[in-house]
């Protein structure tokens, strides 16, 4: 069990990646690190 | 040695991998490709005029930030794509990005060469990584929001001090726009960022240990990860040159696989009867060489 838990993990997480880009979080990652986040630098 | 000098130099072109777009360090503009949707595995503002690709940390604040406006319009998006990036990394290599690919684990560690008085970190303190995780990452973000259900991203805001070194300092000195509204929230910024510098020259990687989100959950994975650290106990006689030898004070022989490795493999190297191992999928590290006799204490 100890060798496999990594590995169900990796899947599950692998799964999740899935559901999000199928859910279009990549695009709002993407929307979000194409404009400066004025947070970020210290403006917000 | 070697393999400490091979680490430099991978640390070195991660960070120029992660930052690759370098024209935009004379335009005073952030890159906005199309492939800056695609997390990177490392605290790495994607508003560096240069970054290529996007902090994970700001991502999955944005998601938490947006989660309760997003449930009122349903639009159905929780972070998975985030978390789950988070989880593979960790799960396959646990912290390798923060010893190997962090541009600002390898500021860190270049800044801690000045020479001065070292500090250990007391490993109380290290649990605050974790405080802060849950408070600025998750809870803040969600919890806190304006009338329209909008939170905001705590972490980035009030205490992320790479935002301010590779984002807010140099857009603010090449973009006239962006520095005329610079006020109070900037100069806290620098003042958590001189803070840690200051820290850094101290200690060995404190924002790592005491702040890092991206640390916090990569090493929760640490003791269940693909990649891992192994100890020979026939050989290991317990003589503590690992612990002495570790930048991060672990005590290497007795938690070889502690949350707050980042897998640097100085033990490796420090361990005279190559009782410190690793293994990833079913390679292992070659055996250390015999040692003198008078070395096998």
């Amino acid at each position: 069990m100890k060798r496999k838990l990594p590995w169900i993990l990796f899947g599950a997480s692998v799964a999740l990646i899935l559901v999000g880009l199928k859910l279009g979080e990549f695009a709002s990652v993407l929307e979000k690190a194409v404009t400066v986040c004025l947070d970020c630098i210290g403006i917000g | 040695m070697a393999r400490q000098r091979t680490r430099r130099w991978v640390q070195a072109a991660a960070a120029l991998g992660f930052n690759a777009y370098l024209p935009n360090w004379l335009k005073g503009e952030i890159f906005q490709g199309g492939i800056k949707g695609t997390c990177l595995p490392v605290l790495n503002c994607y508003s560096c005029p240069s970054a290529i690709g996007a902090c994970p940390v700001g991502a999955l604040q944005n998601f938490m930030a947006a989660l309760r406006f997003n449930l009122s319009v349903a639009v159905h998006q929780f972070g998975f794509y985030v978390i789950g990036f988070l989880g593979a990394v960790g799960s396959l290599v646990g912290r390798i990005p923060c010893g190997w690919l962090c541009p600002f684990g390898l500021i860190q560690e270049l800044v801690h060469k000045i020479p001065s008085p070292k500090l250990r970190i007391p490993r109380g303190l290290t649990y605050t990584r974790y405080v802060i995780t849950a408070l600025f990452v998750f809870a803040l973000p969600l919890l806190l929001v304006d009338e329209y259900g909008y939170g905001q991203t705590w972490f980035c805001k009030w205490i992320c001090p790479d935002g301010t070194l590779i984002a807010g300092i140099p857009l603010s000195a090449l973009n006239s726009g962006i520095r005329a509204q610079l006020a109070f929230m900037f100069k806290w910024k620098m003042a958590v960022l001189v803070l840690f510098l200051a820290w850094m020259v101290l200690s060995m990687r404190p924002f790592c240990r005491t702040a890092c989100p991206l640390g916090a959950i990569f090493g929760l994975f640490n003791k269940v990860s693909v990649f891992r650290m192994t100890i020979d106990e026939g050989t290991c006689t317990s003589c503590g040159k690992c612990a002495k030898s570790c930048p991060l004070d672990i005590e290497v022989h007795t938690k070889p696989n502690s949350p707050d490795c980042i897998r640097c493999l100085k033990c490796v190297d420090s361990c005279a009867l190559g009782s410190i191992g690793y293994e990833f999928l079913r390679a292992k590290a070659p055996a250390a060489p015999a040692p003198a006799p008078d070395k096998a204490v």
